[in-house]
């Protein structure tokens, strides 16, 4: 995969695809500590112990129409070729939360990616699903949560595609502004 | 510059097309999002998908669906009209989203050069 966002968006399909109410999503690169932290969680099904051990397997899936599960598995080899690691939690019937970690200063770290669009398509595959998302680039933090914005837009749905590339641009435009 | 503001004004803009169309689409344009249509470009499909909907306020919802099984022929498209009717579009690129878009949802004429029995 090309960009963290690509990663991010993995996890974050199979969060919706797990029949979540709610997303949480922290990005954030921290320079003194050389660390980039990445969280997703979610309210979703979640999983049990078993299917937990095999997820980051790259054979393991629930899916019948393929065989092979990979979205755990290549943000968990991104983390351990990037001096960190991967660590999920999970509990049926309440969440799964997904901490990934590796080292900023990494020379095989991927670029940022484009988060406005990768943001676009989670909301864009469910509508009703909110989120809370976070920015973090050592002082500075930007939150974007889709209650504040439904609540701007009255009634309209999030997946109007005048609404969802407004979302696109505006996050792209906070989370790239120059002084970061 | 983008700011929350905006979103009165894209508010009011959504409700004015509510009240002078009817709600109901025409179409529905579905893009395979799985790994498989990610990998093989689904990302700047969808993007031009949703950006000339948006531009041209084409009659027709723009969604997203899991693998559709047939990996080899993605990005895939398919467009489903009113009676259930699908259409098939495969190897997908933005060039011929917008394509697609003008000739099956604007003109209501099935871009056959594209579609999945042309290929096979
Ligand atoms: N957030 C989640 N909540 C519940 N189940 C999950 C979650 N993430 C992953 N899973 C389970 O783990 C499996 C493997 O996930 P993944 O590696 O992304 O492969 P895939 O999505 O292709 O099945 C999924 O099929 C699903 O059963
Ligand atoms: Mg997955």
């Amino acid at each position: 995969m090309q960009d963290l966002a690509m990663y991010i968006l993995e996890i974050l399909m199979n969060s919706i695809h797990a029949n979540s109410k709610l997303i949480k999503l922290l990005i954030s690169f921290i320079t003194k500590d050389d660390e980039v932290k990445i969280i997703i969680e979610d309210n979703g099904k979640g999983m049990d112990e078993e299917r937990l051990k095999t997820v980051v397997s790259p054979f393991s899936t629930s899916r019948t129409t393929r065989k092979i599960g990979l979205g755990v598995a290549f943000l968990k080899s991104l983390c351990e070729s990037c001096e960190g690691d991967l660590v999920i939690e999970s509990r049926v019937g309440v969440g799964t939360k997904t901490v990934a970690t590796y080292r900023l200063s990494n020379i095989d770290t991927p670029p940022l990616g484009d988060i406005g669009e990768m943001m676009m398509f989670a909301i864009q595959a469910n509508e009703a699903i909110d989120y809370e998302f976070d920015f973090i680039k050592d002082n500075y933090h930007f939150s974007f949560n889709t209650k504040e914005i439904r609540e701007q837009l009255g009634g309209i749905n999030l997946d109007n595609p005048d609404i969802l590339l407004w979302i696109k641009d505006y996050i792209n435009q906070e989370i790239r502004r120059e002084d970061l | 510059m983008k700011s929350l503001a905006d979103l009165i004004k894209l508010r009011e803009e959504a409700q004015k097309k509510v009240d002078v169309r009817e709600t109901n689409k025409d179409y529905r344009v579905v893009v395979g999002m799985a790994t498989c249509g990610i990998a093989a470009g689904a990302r700047p499909v969808l993007n031009k998908l949703v950006e000339e909907v948006s531009a041209n306020d084409y009659s027709c919802t723009v969604t997203q669906t899991g693998c559709i099984g047939l990996c080899v022929y993605e990005p895939i498209v398919e467009v489903f009209d009113k009676d259930g009717g699908k259409t098939t579009y495969v190897h997908v690129n933005p060039e011929k989203a917008k394509e697609i878009l003008e000739s099956h949802i604007k003109e209501g004429k099935i871009l056959e050069k594209y579609t999945i029995d042309a290929v096979k």
